[in-house]
């Protein structure tokens, strides 16, 4: 398979895991704009409900909004249908670009700086070990050897659940029994990775609130402890976020990343009905680039994330809304 | 975490002082700030444009009288519409006429199904009831293992069977409990999108075939703007009987809550607070409309001080706040009947203002320890006499606590600050808070 039938398969993945996002946006949107209609305050107040119906939040959609309105006096714009494209325009601007986004694609690691160490992190329910299953897959992959380490030691069943998914990407696990100290857990994980020559490890965590202090300086510990043995780890925390969330998304990017630097979002269960508008008021307010997307519940379900095609395959039925308005 | 709502409302309302009404033109900033916090906690746009049309009716021509800021007015005017809109509160499960109890629950994936259905058994394991939990999602990878491991925590009996389809197993364990006499039976299902015709209809086939008397729809209290298509598609599909708020032990406003409320009409019975299976509580509609409008929980607070705090104890603590004779010995008390509570962070964040107070603050659950080797460190004169605690016997303390004299005189600092605080609440505004007709908002004490 070449490149460029590679990229358009990923792009067509993308599409399909975006349809539901693009459509109801752009049924929307299709609503909103019909050509020949001019740019007023009702306008923008349409785009404006779509953007916070989305879960954009209050601040972006104003700020969004905003930006419109400017570029609509400034470039001296009448015609309606032109909104899209600016507003497109506008929020690939606020998206963030990860400094990996290269390695991202390809799963690939700085091969001098073995092992590539990655945390998997976020609230109760957001789908942590499903997305860990998925990475674990996608770098197997990839060619490369990775090593599992269950420091969810808390939930009930957690381990079982990983090990599943762990035999499902046909990768190795590290794992104590339940109620185990996650950072020993960790530091075992790694510690092994040094000695089989391990390329990627991923580290599983307990989904925790990020209003409970002590479970967050755990996850604090849990970074610190590994750095005893390799000083640059974690190379990768990944906040896993649900696709449903509303506001409180902000929140939980806001905390974690205070005792975990968050080098990057996945967004889950982004094949339902839900947005996921919240990354791009995460991106407004933090900087945080998004670096994969969960679109189901297969093992092949993650998808790389680039804001050019998220955007894009937001808008993309955006010359047929002009072409059956006109 | 929020720049509180009744804040910016006196803000926006400054320019009705001195008027006598609530008009059209003075109201319309307000309400503006009131939409913004309503979408801000998540709230569904078409929720809070119908909410905002009926509060806007509503005040228009209401008095502004008394020592009652129009602010404090608006407030409670809101607070009183959501309350009303939130239905009553109705944690029970209904009861079949003949046993067993059928109670399924479902909902979107990661929504916290499993763990409330723990919570749940457990709860009516306390009232004496004989739970089954019945583990029918046969999808997430050691679902059943997570809710086998939940029972046998809680020692109850969980029913599985490997390779069956849910259907099958349900029937099945509807036998088990007419059998071994189990008089409630707590389906767990597995989570699934609405748009998945293929589960939706597996979920609405469990229904049909088990008639539950209880279907009760699940959904995380962060859930944003999808939240109304959710819980509608759940309904059109399975008819809920009620609905289960869970994570609300985190930092969301729970705007969902409203936005479910008002699509389906199905009161919400459950709230999930926590990991253990302890944590559920009934849904109380007050407490939800403070803490979407980001007024605090301080009913939940009341109620758990209740439930930890002796009236005796209570009248005596009242008594020396009152007299202004709080000692670091009621102080130790009060720690300890705090940690009886639970975590302090939950506890200060249920107080009014307090959110916003503590954000970025860190608490150290620990520090509970540390302070009370430090209170116990002192001389009984000490404790009663603070004033007594000079350099010296500071270096003792921190010697003998085992902790730097900087956390001892940190210590005597929060004290003296405790005392401040307490003296500006004893002023006329504990009753008000607690009983009064009026709530009492953060605002309130920095005027003069």
């Amino acid at each position: 398979m070449g490149l460029f039938d590679k990229i358009k398969k990923t792009f067509d993945r993308l599409s399909e895991g975006l349809t539901k996002t693009r459509d109801t946006f752009v049924s929307k949107l299709r609503a909103v704009l019909f050509a020949g209609r001019k740019i007023d305050a009702a306008l923008l107040a349409e785009i404006e409900e779509i953007l916070i119906t989305s879960d954009v939040g209050v601040s972006t959609s104003e700020k969004l909004i905003e930006r419109l309105k400017v570029r609509v006096r400034d470039e001296k714009l009448e015609d309606a249908s032109v909104i899209t494209e600016i507003l497109k325009q506008e929020i690939q601007a606020l998206l963030a670009t990860s400094p990996s986004a290269a390695n991202d694609a390809t799963f690939g690691i700085d091969a001098a700086n073995k092992p590539h160490v990655i945390m998997v992190i976020g609230v109760n329910g957001v789908g942590k070990t499903t997305t860990i299953g998925k990475l674990a897959h996608n770098y197997k992959a990839a060619g490369k050897k990775v090593l599992i380490g269950a420091a969810d030691t808390f939930r009930a069943a957690a381990n079982e659940q990983l090990e599943v998914w762990a035999s499902r990407a046909g990768v190795d696990i590290i794992q104590q029994q339940q109620g185990a100290d996650p950072a020993a857990v960790a530091y075992d994980t790694l510690k092994a990775a040094v000695s089989r020559g391990v390329d990627v490890v991923i580290i599983d965590t307990a989904g925790r609130l990020h209003n409970k202090q002590g479970l967050m300086q755990e996850l604090e510990k849990i970074g610190r402890v590994m750095k005893k043995i390799k000083a640059d780890v974690p190379n990768d925390i990944f906040l896993v976020l649900d696709a449903t969330t509303g506001q409180n998304a902000l929140q939980q990017a806001r905390e974690f990343t205070k005792v975990a630097p968050i080098t990057g979002l996945i967004l889950t269960k982004l094949d339902g009905t839900a947005k996921g508008g919240a990354v791009l008021a995460i991106a407004d307010a933090l900087s945080m680039p998004v670096r994969y997307i969960g679109v189901g519940e297969k093992i092949d379900d993650l998808q790389v994330f680039s804001p050019s095609t998220f955007v894009e395959a937001l808008f993309e039925e955006r010359a047929t809304v002009h072409e059956s308005a006109s | 975490m929020f720049e509180s709502l009744s804040d910016k409302l006196e803000e926006a309302l400054k320019r009705i002082r001195g008027q006598a009404k609530i008009t059209e033109e003075n109201v319309t900033e307000a309400l503006t700030e009131v939409r913004r916090a309503l979408l801000d906690a998540d709230v569904n746009f078409n929720v809070v444009k119908k909410f905002i049309d009926d509060v806007k009716e509503k005040s228009l021509g209401i008095e502004v009288k008394g020592n009652l800021l129009p602010g404090q007015l608006m407030i409670k005017l809101i607070h009183d519409e959501l309350v009303a809109l939130m239905g009553t509160s109705k944690a029970d499960i209904a009861q079949a006429p003949q046993a067993p109890t059928i109670v399924m629950v479902a909902g979107l994936q990661g929504s916290g199904k499993t763990t409330f259905c723990a919570k749940l058994a457990f709860s009516l394991k306390k009232k004496g009831r004989q739970p089954l939990l019945v583990a029918c999602d046969i999808y997430r990878p050691a679902a059943i293992d997570q809710l086998r491991t939940l029972g046998q925590s809680m020692s109850l009996p969980v029913f599985s069977k490997d390779g069956a389809k849910p259907l099958e197993i349900a029937n099945e364990a509807l036998q088990y409990a007419k059998k071994f006499g189990r008089d409630i039976v707590i389906v767990d299902t597995a989570g699934r999108l609405t748009i998945d015709e293929e589960m939706m209809q597996e979920v609405a086939d469990l229904k049909d075939s088990l008639k539950p008397h209880e279907i009760l729809f699940v959904c995380d209290a962060m859930t944003g703007q999808d939240a109304v298509n959710t819980a509608k598609a759940f309904d059109d599909r399975l008819s809920v009987t009620g609905v289960v708020l869970t994570k609300l032990d985190g930092d969301t406003r729970g705007g969902a809550a409203l936005s479910i409320r008002a699509v389906t009409g199905k009161p919400i019975k459950y709230v999930g607070i926590g990991e253990k299976v302890d944590a559920l509580e009934p849904f109380f509609p007050e407490r939800i409309a403070s803490r979407i409008l980001g007024m605090g929980d301080i009913l939940t607070l009341v109620e758990k001080a209740q439930q930890q705090i002796d009236e005796k104890d209570a009248e005596k603590l009242e008594e020396k706040l009152r007299k202004n004779q709080f000692t670091f010995e009621d102080f130790l008390e009060q720690l300890r009947m705090i940690k009886k509570m639970g975590s302090l962070r939950d506890l200060l964040g249920m107080l009014p203002g307090m959110d916003k107070a503590l954000r970025g603050v860190q608490i150290d659950e620990k520090a509970f320890a540390r302070v009370e080797a430090m209170v116990l460190s002192m001389t009984k004169e000490e404790r009663s006499q603070p004033k007594l605690l000079n350099g010296s016997r500071r270096k003792r303390i921190a010697a003998g606590s085992g902790t730097s004299v900087q956390d001892v005189n940190r210590l005597i600092k929060q004290f003296e600050d405790m005392q401040k605080m307490m003296k500006n609440m004893t002023k006329g505004k504990m009753a008000s808070m607690f009983g009064g007709q009026t709530p009492q908002f953060p605002t309130s004490s920095r005027r003069p």
